[in-house]
């Protein structure tokens, strides 16, 4: 199946429908899952899938249709299908094709390794990560040790002459680990992700699971206080991901987000500082365009403790008389385009985290926190979130603690960010973020 | 079967088990869907979709192998099963001849969504849209979402079961923000059921009305209390706190994995004996309701906990054969391209004899919880996370002030033992779970429940 040949088929279908402009996004993908429990595979999936996805404009009105049947007749149903939804759509002057046409120069997505590694190797992958896992003493259970890869092909095509295409690989592995008995049981989360599972260590994420679960066993409720606090990078990366949903010219237009109105205002610490780019080629989330064809740039978000900008794709753009930044996402064919991060990349700072614990001196490191996305008012800021992790006592790691919970608002933690760790990892929490720990000078930490 | 000819159904596992497996199965899924949304003001992204795969799955020992592909096409079905079969290392085996399973329930549906014009949809948006505003001055934003799907699956297996399925669901919602001074407050209501459009002829604008009240209420919130606190939670939506911190830990792959905080407790009593919980895929219309899972089981009625004691698990039929128990029909999938895995439909406790007022009027202090933002748990120790999206504080027995910001954060062994209240009013919600990576409609409900004590997170000092 030739991809730009579907999606060039599917702008005619559209045109010929009666559309006045018209895009489409077609996609393949072939991907495995491996998924081992105590040295066997407990499933292994080998699979395929594709489909195309049609925006046809009507004048001002946009309609969206998507459909796995990438033949003559299926690809015509579809466009029909979107010219007719666009009729239902209230007209909006900022809607149509973006100007801002093309490509960038983004390398490494595609790595040639990962089609070396035939699925018995990447099943051994699996089980080296949970037997690391198991090997750390103490650890009660692993209760699954994931490996799992994609190759995707993607092709965009619209009535405007844009045509392009791009593959990229994806590789991750993760397992979770339990350490203790009963009510006293903890849980860890290792992970690990890359281009080809060559670029994977299935020791250090095995470890790390146990590492993280052996941490917090014997956990106890602490006393409520306010103290500074250390957010690992884990956690830091889900933050700095809530932040970024924040900094969409979409939320912002649609009063949906607590910086409206605040570019170029003081809402951090200058120790903070992070920028979206889809241009980094370790980054999941970069490409040489995005969902509508806009090329991929850096766009410096947070820097000298101010706000400099937001995300726009070319309707938010349009309505704000900006440019797009290249950030018209997809989350797959079955989804129009719409605004969002391609990657989070944070600065790094001058401590290694045992440095962010000393400075903090008494405190809390937090290595999980539950809730965030129902614990955080999106237009107040305002939150209050589960946590678990360990006290900090004389600048050093302490006691485990859990049933917790840590609150405060957004900006007033972004403003009082102390320093940000050195050492920088790709986490896939809060979309895909290069995560550095940051120590946090004060926060109201709630418990018993 | 309207999808894979049985005929076909039959070759295609036929290859599955050309080198060995316990089990072979074909699941085969038609979708389609349309959604629609209105935001400031304006109706947008209409959005249509339609999709056709198929999955093949092998079984052997503790082992799963499978594929999927999209489209039904015959090529396609068999060389996925031809691929999924090389996996396994036995002697070829033969399926069973195929014979149908009947379903439990009918979920009637009166009115077919897709026969309903597009433009009546976006009418019924607007009019929420308009209703949600006159709710007051102080509303500022209004976001109403209505979407509609059809699945047909049929599911074939070298057992010899093939079942077939047709759910329908419709799902309206709203969200709306207020805005007093600097104050910013959210509000959200939703109404679903694996039904038609029926489901929404009558006052379906009561649904942004209600949205609008709770930020507009919220709007005289004060900061949410902090400590250990006795709780009322609301009905209908309420219920999440028991699928999160309760439902997912009986889930049997959380069992057997020794990953849940109830394996081993069959039969303990676990709460007071007033109290009782069911899942419930059979419950006619509801929205996590199917006629069969997605393995072709049909759906029932499982009792859970049964006078306080824990009576069941959720299985599906890996899980059950294990345990060497029967599917209770809660094998579900996201679609043809995820495996089934044990999953909640409707998950409820059942009406007590108490009424809202009599919980909430035993209480000194406390926190009335009515609707909860989201929540979070961990199976394996069974501790949670809320966030209370709608809460008022309860003082000398009355519902006072609103509240903001207020997190429950506890364990759901605990809490189920400190329940000493359940009220007569039950009612079920519309919510989408998550888990594995695959979301799946699922029906949270309760009546009025009172828990003597649990850790309230606030912003209060």
């Amino acid at each position: 199946m030739n991809l730009d040949d579907a999606a060039a088929r599917a702008v005619e279908a559209a045109l010929s429908a009666g559309a006045s402009d018209a895009e489409a996004w077609a996609e393949e993908s072939t991907s495995r899952r491996v998924r081992v429990y105590e040295g066997e595979v407990e499933s292994l999936s080998d699979a395929g899938g594709r489909g195309v996805g049609v925006r046809a404009f009507a004048g001002s009105r946009s309609g969206y249709a998507y459909g796995t049947d990438l033949s003559d007749a299926g690809v015509t149903e579809l466009a029909r299908a979107a010219r007719e939804a666009a009729e239902v759509a209230d007209e909006d002057e900022y809607e149509g094709l973006p100007d801002e046409l093309g490509t960038s120069d983004v390398d490494g997505l595609a790595s040639p390794e990962l089609a070396d590694w035939p699925t018995e190797r990447v099943v051994e992958l699996a089980l080296e990560v949970e037997r690391s896992a198991r090997a750390r003493e103490g650890v009660t259970q692993v209760e699954n040790a994931v490996y799992s890869d994609a190759d995707s092909s993607v092709a965009l095509a619209n009535s405007r002459g844009f045509a392009a295409s791009y593959r990229a690989t994806q590789a991750w592995a993760y397992a979770s680990a339990f350490a203790g008995e009963g009510s006293d049981l903890m849980t860890g989360l290792g992970v690990g992700m890359g281009r080809a599972p060559s670029a994977l260590d299935p020791e250090a994420i095995g470890a790390e699971a146990a590492d993280r679960a052996l941490a917090l066993v014997g956990a106890r409720q602490p006393e409520s206080r306010r103290c500074p606090v250390v957010l690992d990078a884990f956690v830091a990366a889900s933050f700095i991901g809530f932040v970024g949903s924040m900094l969409s010219a979409e939320a912002v237009q649609r009063g949906r987000s607590l910086f409206a109105g605040r570019e170029g205002e003081e809402v951090a610490d200058p120790a903070l500082r992070f920028a979206d780019d889809g241009t980094d080629g370790e980054g999941p989330g970069s490409a040489p365009f995005d969902g509508e064809g806009v090329p991929t740039r850096r766009t410096g978000l947070i820097e000298d403790g101010r706000l400099l900008g937001f995300l726009y794709d070319s309707r938010t753009a349009r309505k704000d008389g900006r440019t797009s930044t290249g950030n018209a996402s997809r989350g797959s064919y079955r989804s129009p385009p719409s605004v969002g991060t391609t990657n989070l990349v944070v600065e790094p700072g001058e401590e290694e985290l045992a440095g962010l614990v000393r400075l903090a001196g008494d405190g809390l490191y937090v290595t999980d926190v539950a809730g965030l996305h129902s614990g955080v008012n999106p237009v107040s800021g305002t939150f209050s979130v589960g946590a678990s992790g360990r006290l900090i006592e004389g600048g050093e790691v302490a006691a485990p603690v859990r049933e917790l919970t840590i609150a405060s608002d957004l900006v007033s933690m972004l403003k009082a960010v102390r320093a940000v760790g050195s050492e920088l990892r790709w986490v896939p929490f809060g979309g895909s973020v290069k995560a550095a720990p940051i120590l946090v000078s004060e926060m109201a930490v709630s418990g018993s | 079967m309207t999808l894979v000819d049985p005929e076909l159904a039959g070759r295609v596992l036929e290859r599955a088990l050309t080198r060995g497996g316990d089990m072979a199965e074909l699941y085969a899924e038609a979708r389609r869907g349309f959604a629609l949304s209105l935001d400031d003001g304006r109706v947008e992204r209409p959005q249509g979709g339609r999709e056709r795969g198929a999955c093949v799955r092998v079984v052997q020992g503790d082992s799963t192998y499978y594929g999927y592909v999209d489209g039904l096409a015959e090529d396609d079905l068999l060389r996925v099963a031809g691929s999924v079969s090389e996996a396994v290392r036995g002697d070829a085996r033969h399926p069973a001849a195929l014979t149908a399973v009947q379903p439990g329930t009918r979920h009637p549906v009166i009115t077919r969504p897709e026969e309903v014009e597009a433009a009546r949809k976006a009418d019924l948006l607007r009019t929420c849209n308009e209703r949600a505003r006159a709710a007051g001055a102080e509303v500022a934003q209004v976001r109403i979402g209505y979407a509609e799907s059809q699945r047909q699956v049929e599911v074939f297996g070298s057992d010899g079961r093939a079942a077939a399925d047709d759910r329908t669901r419709v799902r309206l919602g709203a969200q709306v923000v207020a805005r007093r001074d600097g104050r910013v407050e959210t509000g959200a209501d939703t109404r679903g059921g694996h039904a038609g459009w029926e489901l929404l002829e009558e006052d379906p604008e009561a649904v942004a009305e209600r949205a609008a009240r709770r930020a507009l209420t919220l709007l005289d919130a004060v900061d949410a209390p902090t400590g250990r606190l006795p709780v009322v939670v609301g009905n209908g939506f309420g219920g999440v706190l028991l699928h999160e911190a309760v439902g997912h830990g009986l889930e049997a792959d959380a069992v057997q994995k020794q990953a849940s905080i109830y394996a081993g407790r069959l039969g303990e009593q676990l709460a007071e004996t007033f109290v009782t919980a069911y899942d419930d895929g059979s419950r006619q219309n509801a929205w996590g309701s199917e006629g069969i899972d997605d393995e072709g089981t049909p759906t029932r009625r499982t009792t859970v906990i049964e006078d306080g004691r824990l009576t069941s698990y959720l299985y599906d039929l890996l899980r059950a054969r294990k345990d060497g128990v029967e599917s209770t029909g809660n094998g579900r999938r996201e679609s043809f391209r995820q495996l089934p895995i044990p999953r909640m439909t409707n998950t409820f406790f059942a009406p007590g004899e108490a009424t809202p007022d009599d919980l909430i009027s035993g209480v000194e202090r406390g926190l009335y919880a009515v609707s909860f933002g989201g929540g979070q748990v961990e199976p394996a120790t069974g501790d949670f996370v809320f966030g209370v999206s709608e809460g008022y504080l309860i003082e000398n027995g009355k519902v006072t002030s609103p509240v903001r910001g207020a997190t429950l954060v506890g364990n759901g062994l605990e809490a189920l033992r400190a329940i000493d209240g359940i009220a007569d009013d039950l009612d079920i919600a519309t919510g989408y779970c998550g888990k594995d990576g695959q979301t799946v409609p699922a029906g949270v409900g309760q009546p009025h429940v009172r828990i003597r004590e649990l850790t309230v997170g606030g912003t209060a000092a």
